[in-house]
C-alpha cells in the first residue's frame, strides 16, 4: 500500500514538467512551450532558410543560367554543365590540382600525424612541451603571414636557396615559380600543419587500455606485432574520421595558393586549385551562372567521396562495442 | 611489467638508449618545423640586406625600422586594419556564444515538434562544403547593400551559421544532470530562466573554448574578407597583408615579416593561455562522434 504511494508520488515528480506543460492549462501552455522552443532555435532557423537552404536552391538554379550580376539571369539549361563536361581545359587542370593535392597531402599529413602521437604516448617526459610545438603550425597556418613567408622562403633568392647553396653549394630555382614544383611546396605547407589530426590520434591512443599491451607482452608480441595487432585496428575509427576531415578540408584550400600565386592559380596554372577557380570565374570574371555550376560539381565530387568512404569504411575500419 | 626483472639490465639500457633516440627525433622535427616561423620573426628585426644574406635566429643588428616602416607601409596603416580584424573577430565570439548555444539547448533540454528533423538538417550543414550557398549569398548581401560593411561577415554569425559550435555545446549540454533542470522546472522556471541560470554558467568550459576557436578562425578568414571588402579602409588584417605582399612584396621584406609578425602574434598568445582549452576542444569533437 505504502510502496505504491510512494511509486505514484516518484511518477507525479517525473512527470512534473510534462504536466505543467499539457495538463493545467491544457493545449495554450502546450503552444506556449512550443513557442518557446522554437524561440531557442530561431536564430539557427532564420539562419537555415534564408543563408543556407534559399541560397543552395538559389545556386542551383543560377548553375543553369547565364549571369553576370547585372542582366537578369538567362535560362541556358544544361549549357554550364556541358560546358564544364567537354570544353574547359582549365576545369580538367583545376581537378587535376587538386585532385593531386589532396591525394598527396592527406596521406602525408595523417602518416606524420600518428608516427609523432604514437612517439608522444611512449610516456615521455615534456609531453605537453611537444605536443605545443607541434600543433602550433596547425593553428597559426591558416594566416595569409604563413603563406607569405612561405612564399619567401621557396622564392629563387629565398630561405631554402640560401641554404642550398651554403651547404650543398647547389643554386636552386626558384621553387614557387616553377610549374613543376609550384604545387609541391603547397602540399609542404599542408603537411606542415598535421597537429590537429595528431592531437585526435593521441586522444585516440589514449583510450587503447594498457592492459592489453601488457598482456600481448606477455604472449611475446613484440612492439610490432602489438602496433599490427592492436595499435591499428583499435584506432581505425579515429584514422577514418581524421581522412574524412582532413580529405574535405584538402578539397577546400583556398588561401595559400591564392596567396602564394597572387590569386592567379600559376604558374601556367600549376596551382590553380578548384576553390580558386571557382573564385576567379565568379568574383574576377562574373561568370556567375558558370560559377554556381562549378560550385555543385565540386559539391557532387565531395558529397561522392564522402560516400565512398563511409562505404568503404564498412571493410576496414573496427567497431569494437 | 612484472616480469621485466628476469632481464632488467639488458631491457634497461635499450630502453634508455631508445628514449634517447626518440627525444634526438622529437627536438629535431620540433626544431625543423618551428625554425621558418622564428625565421621570420627575427627576420622582421634586421635589415633587408641581412635577411638575403643569412640564415640565422639572432640578428646582427637589432633593429625596429621593419615595423615602423611596414605599419605605415600602405595608403592606411595597419591600425586600421588591426581594428577592423579586432571589431569582427569580437563581434563573431559574441555572435556564435550567443546563437549556437540557444540552438544547442534546444536541441540537447527542450522537447518540441520536429527537433529530430531540424537536428538531422543541423548535422547536414555541419557536411556541406560552403561553396554550394557561397554565390547566392554574395548576390543577396550585394542586393542588400552590405558589401564593403562588416555586415557580411558578422551576421551569420548571430544566425549560428557556424553549426561545428552547435555541435560542439551539443555533446557538453548533453553532460550537464536534467535532473537541475526538472527541479528548476518544478520550482516554476521556465526555459529561458533554465537557460540563463543553470545551463549558461556550467558551461564556461565549452563556452570558452568555443570563443577562442572563433576568434581564431575569424582573425585568420581570408576568403570572406576578400570577397566582401573591397575598400581599404574596411580591410582585416589578412586582406592589409596580402596586399602589402602585392604592393611592396620583392623590396621591404623585413616590413612583410614584422607585420606577419603581428598578425600572427594575437593567435600566439591566445594559443599560449588556452593551449589546454584548445587542445582538449579538438580531442572532444574527434573522438566524440
Amino acid at each position: 500500500m505504502e510502496a505504491q504511494y510512494l511509486r505514484e508520488d516518484a511518477s507525479r515528480i517525473a512527470t512534473a514538467a510534462d504536466r505543467q506543460a499539457t495538463t493545467r492549462h491544457e493545449c495554450g501552455s502546450a503552444l506556449r512551450y512550443q513557442l518557446a522552443s522554437y524561440s531557442f532555435l530561431l536564430p539557427w532557423l532564420i539562419g537555415f532558410f534564408a543563408l543556407t537552404l534559399g541560397p543552395a536552391l538559389s545556386s542551383l538554379y543560377l548553375s543553369f543560367t547565364d549571369y553576370d550580376l547585372v542582366d537578369t539571369p538567362y535560362w541556358i539549361g544544361i549549357g554550364n554543365y556541358a560546358r564544364i563536361a567537354s570544353d574547359d581545359p582549365r576545369f580538367l587542370k583545376a581537378m587535376q590540382v587538386t585532385f593531386t593535392f589532396v591525394v598527396l597531402s592527406v596521406p602525408l599529413k595523417l602518416t606524420f600525424a600518428l608516427a609523432i602521437a604514437i612517439t608522444l604516448n611512449k610516456g615521455l617526459r615534456g609531453l605537453t612541451f611537444f605536443r605545443a610545438v607541434f600543433y602550433l603550425p596547425s593553428l597559426i597556418g591558416a594566416s595569409v603571414a604563413i603563406a607569405v613567408l612561405w612564399r619567401q622562403i621557396f622564392a629563387g633568392d629565398g630561405l631554402l636557396n640560401k641554404l642550398l647553396a651554403s651547404v650543398f653549394g647547389y643554386e636552386g630555382p626558384s621553387w614557387i615559380s616553377t610549374p613543376g614544383t609550384a604545387l609541391y611546396t603547397i602540399v609542404l605547407l599542408a603537411v606542415w600543419q598535421f597537429g590537429s589530426p595528431m592531437i585526435i590520434f593521441l586522444a585516440g591512443l589514449r583510450q587503447i587500455p594498457q592492459d592489453m599491451y601488457e598482456a600481448a607482452s606477455i604472449d611475446g608480441a613484440g612492439a610490432r606485432r602489438q602496433f599490427l595487432k592492436i595499435t591499428l585496428p583499435l584506432l581505425t575509427p579515429v584514422i577514418f574520421f581524421n581522412a574524412v576531415i582532413q580529405t574535405i578540408d584538402a578539397f577546400k584550400a583556398f588561401t595559400s595558393a591564392f596567396v602564394i600565386s597572387n590569386g592567379s592559380g600559376g604558374p601556367i596554372d600549376s596551382t590553380l586549385f578548384y576553390t580558386l577557380y571557382l573564385y576567379q570565374e565568379a568574383f574576377v570574371n562574373f561568370r556567375i551562372g558558370y560559377a554556381s555550376a562549378l560550385a555543385w560539381v565540386l559539391v557532387v565530387i565531395i558529397c561522392i567521396f564522402t560516400a565512398l568512404s563511409f562505404l568503404s569504411a564498412r571493410f576496414w575500419v573496427h567497431y569494437d562495442d | 611489467m612484472t616480469d621485466g626483472s628476469v632481464t632488467p639490465s639488458i631491457s634497461g639500457m635499450r630502453s634508455h638508449a631508445t628514449r634517447a633516440v626518440l627525444y634526438a627525433g622529437l627536438i629535431a622535427v620540433s626544431f625543423a618545423m618551428l625554425y621558418p616561423l622564428l625565421w621570420m620573426v627575427s627576420s622582421s628585426f634586421k635589415p633587408d640586406n641581412e635577411i638575403f644574406s643569412s640564415w640565422s635566429l639572432i640578428p646582427k643588428a637589432f633593429s625596429l625600422d621593419a615595423y615602423s616602416r611596414g605599419w605605415n607601409g600602405l595608403s592606411v596603416s595597419f591600425g586600421r586594419f588591426f581594428l577592423n580584424s579586432l571589431l569582427i573577430s569580437l563581434l563573431s565570439v559574441v555572435g556564435n556564444l550567443a546563437s549556437c548555444s540557444l540552438a544547442a539547448y534546444a536541441f540537447t533540454r527542450l522537447r518540441f515538434f520536429g527537433r529530430n528533423f531540424w537536428f538531422a538538417l543541423m548535422l547536414g550543414t555541419l557536411m556541406m562544403p560552403q561553396h554550394a550557398v557561397l554565390i547566392p549569398q554574395y548576390v543577396l548581401f550585394l542586393n542588400l547593400g552590405w558589401v564593403n560593411t562588416i555586415l557580411p561577415l558578422v551576421v551569420p554569425k548571430f544566425l549560428a551559421m557556424d553549426a561545428f559550435f552547435i555541435f560542439l555545446m551539443v555533446q557538453f549540454f548533453r553532460g550537464i544532470p536534467r535532473e537541475l533542470d526538472e527541479a528548476a522546472t518544478m520550482d516554476g522556471c521556465g526555459p529561458w530562466r533554465i537557460y540563463f541560470k543553470i545551463i549558461l554558467p556550467l558551461s564556461m568550459p565549452v563556452l570558452a573554448t568555443a570563443a577562442i576557436f572563433s576568434f581564431i578562425w575569424t582573425w585568420d578568414d581570408f576568403f570572406a574578407p576578400l570577397i566582401y571588402l573591397n575598400d581599404a579602409h574596411s580591410y582585416t588584417v589578412q586582406l592589409g597583408l596580402r596586399t602589402f605582399v602585392d604592393s611592396s612584396g620583392q623590396s621591404d621584406w623585413s616590413g612583410l615579416f614584422a607585420m606577419s609578425t603581428l598578425v600572427v602574434l594575437p593567435v600566439f598568445v591566445l594559443f599560449l593561455f588556452f593551449q589546454r582549452l584548445l587542445i582538449e576542444g579538438i580531442a572532444t569533437t574527434g573522438m566524440k562522434r
